[in-house]
């Protein structure tokens, strides 16, 4: 019934140093990441049975919606896809144009990303940080650095990755900078998150730089990270302070940052040496005949 | 006889830090993020209050190593924060049982309060977190939920004879 205070201390004393000794190690060692991923794994249970609620929502909505509804949304989305259609058949014929046109100037094609669709188990719990837990991992190549978009710009790139699980930093995240440009100029930026879920920051822009609120930023490329030309965010406010050297100016993303549920890993050509190309199996017939 | 107790009694604390795992990563609308209790936190304080023989700091070590893991953050915050909670906890457990509630809902946010205090501060020693005084709020909510937690766990632990 009674606590020892000594040994009390004692064990206080030594699970401190412990959890000192880990903080120490997460931030100062770069070897810990193999320990978490293993742990990653054992985690995912928790994110898919926390999920739980939200999945039974869906599969009452997709079962218990009515026939009316579903007429009106069978509807709506054949339209939409009508649209999409038209549109595809302009690209098709723009992106011919485009690539004859950059062999003509001799540079590097624009390769078409593959992508591979995934879907959000779990967000993160803590507000000061944006993160979300993905239901594709190793088992399904995504790695560390792996873009990640959802139908309408880029969301962030994967920090860690376990077995089926991976975890996807998000771009509003204060810990998040993107390089960018400004499509209509073509000026180049960093897009720094700042904490919150819709704002961007550019940072040390000049005062004199050509931004004007309506903006799109797309991905520059540059840094090796994310590929050419996904849209990040739109300007929304910029001001010139005349005692301050860089201009401030502000960002929405143009990503749903928190109501997507179904995103897209994008697989880029040279993005990360460590992927490895699993060997088609036509190659490999072919070689045996 | 009391083996078999104490393995029926392990399950329920088990059970019931499982379930503060899952109450603390449950997806919820981004307006509501901050009312999120510590659940972690609390559970363990309502053991250590009432098992403090059974439940103390190593406890609170692996169930922070786990709530770190599972929230992806800085590991050992969580780890750090709850070995200090379980401690100041033990030290007050004769005194917190003779507490009412609502004197025991002001010493939780207190002690989730700490809580709070040292995982912002590791945080801040790896990104700059915001300096706003609103990591607090969790410990308000924390101190709302207790009577229930309380009340809940003290249910759970008579009827199921955890001793």
């Amino acid at each position: 019934m009674f606590v020892k205070d000594s040994s009390a201390g004692a064990r206080l004393v030594l699970w401190t140093i412990a959890s000192l000794a880990l903080i120490f190690a997460d931030l100062k060692l770069d070897n810990l990441n193999t320990t978490r991923s293993l742990l990653g794994g054992l985690m995912a249970p928790f994110y898919w049975a926390a999920d739980v609620p939200v999945r039974v929502a869906n599969w009452g909505e997709e079962n218990f919606s009515s026939r009316t509804e579903l007429i009106e949304e069978n509807r709506r989305l054949k339209s939409e896809a009508l649209m999409l259609k038209a549109r595809a058949q302009k690209m098709a014929a723009l992106s011919a144009g485009n690539t004859r046109l950059r062999a003509l100037l001799n540079s590097t094609a624009l390769v078409q990303d593959d992508v591979l669709v995934a879907e959000l188990i779990g967000v993160s719990p803590d507000p000061q940080r944006h993160y979300v837990i993905l239901n594709k991992g190793r088992a399904e190549n995504v790695y560390v650095g792996q873009p990640l978009i959802d139908a309408d710009g880029l969301m962030g790139q994967v920090i860690e990755v376990s077995q089926r699980t991976s975890r996807v930093l998000l771009i509003s995240d204060s810990s998040h900078a993107l390089p960018v440009q400004i499509n209509r100029s073509g000026v180049r930026a960093i897009a720094e998150g700042i904490g919150t879920l819709h704002t961007l920051r550019l940072r040390h822009l000049p005062a004199t730089t050509d931004v004007r609120v309506g903006d799109l930023l797309v991905t520059s490329g540059l840094g090796d990270r994310y590929p050419v030309g996904y849209p990040v965010a739109v300007v929304s406010e910029v001001q010139f302070d005349p005692g301050q050297a860089f201009a401030n100016v502000s960002a929405v993303p143009s990503a749903a940052l928190n109501r997507s549920r179904h995103v897209l890993l994008v697989f880029n050509e040279g993005g990360d040496e460590s992927i490895t190309e699993p060997v088609p199996p036509e190659a490999e017939e072919s070689n045996g005949g | 006889m009391v083996v078999d107790m104490g393995a029926q009694g392990l399950w329920v604390i088990m059970l019931s830090f499982l379930a503060a795992f899952l109450l603390s990563i449950l997806p919820m609308p981004a307006w509501l993020q901050w009312a999120r209790p510590e659940w972690v936190a609390l559970v363990l304080i309502y053991w250590v209050i009432a098992l403090p023989h059974r439940i103390g700091v190593s406890v609170a070590f692996v169930a922070g190593t786990l709530l770190d893991v599972l929230e992806g953050g800085i590991l050992g915050a969580h780890a750090l924060a709850l070995v200090v909670v379980a401690y100041v906890a033990t030290l007050l457990h004769q005194r917190l049982r003779m507490f009412v509630v609502w004197q025991q809902a002001m010493m939780v946010f207190i002690l989730v309060g700490i809580n709070q205090l040292i995982c912002q501060w590791v945080h801040s020693l790896g990104t700059l977190g915001d300096r706003s005084l609103s990591f607090l709020l969790p410990a308000v909510f924390s101190a709302l939920f207790w009577p229930w937690v309380f009340a809940g766990l003290r249910h759970l632990r008579r009827h199921y004879r955890v001793q």
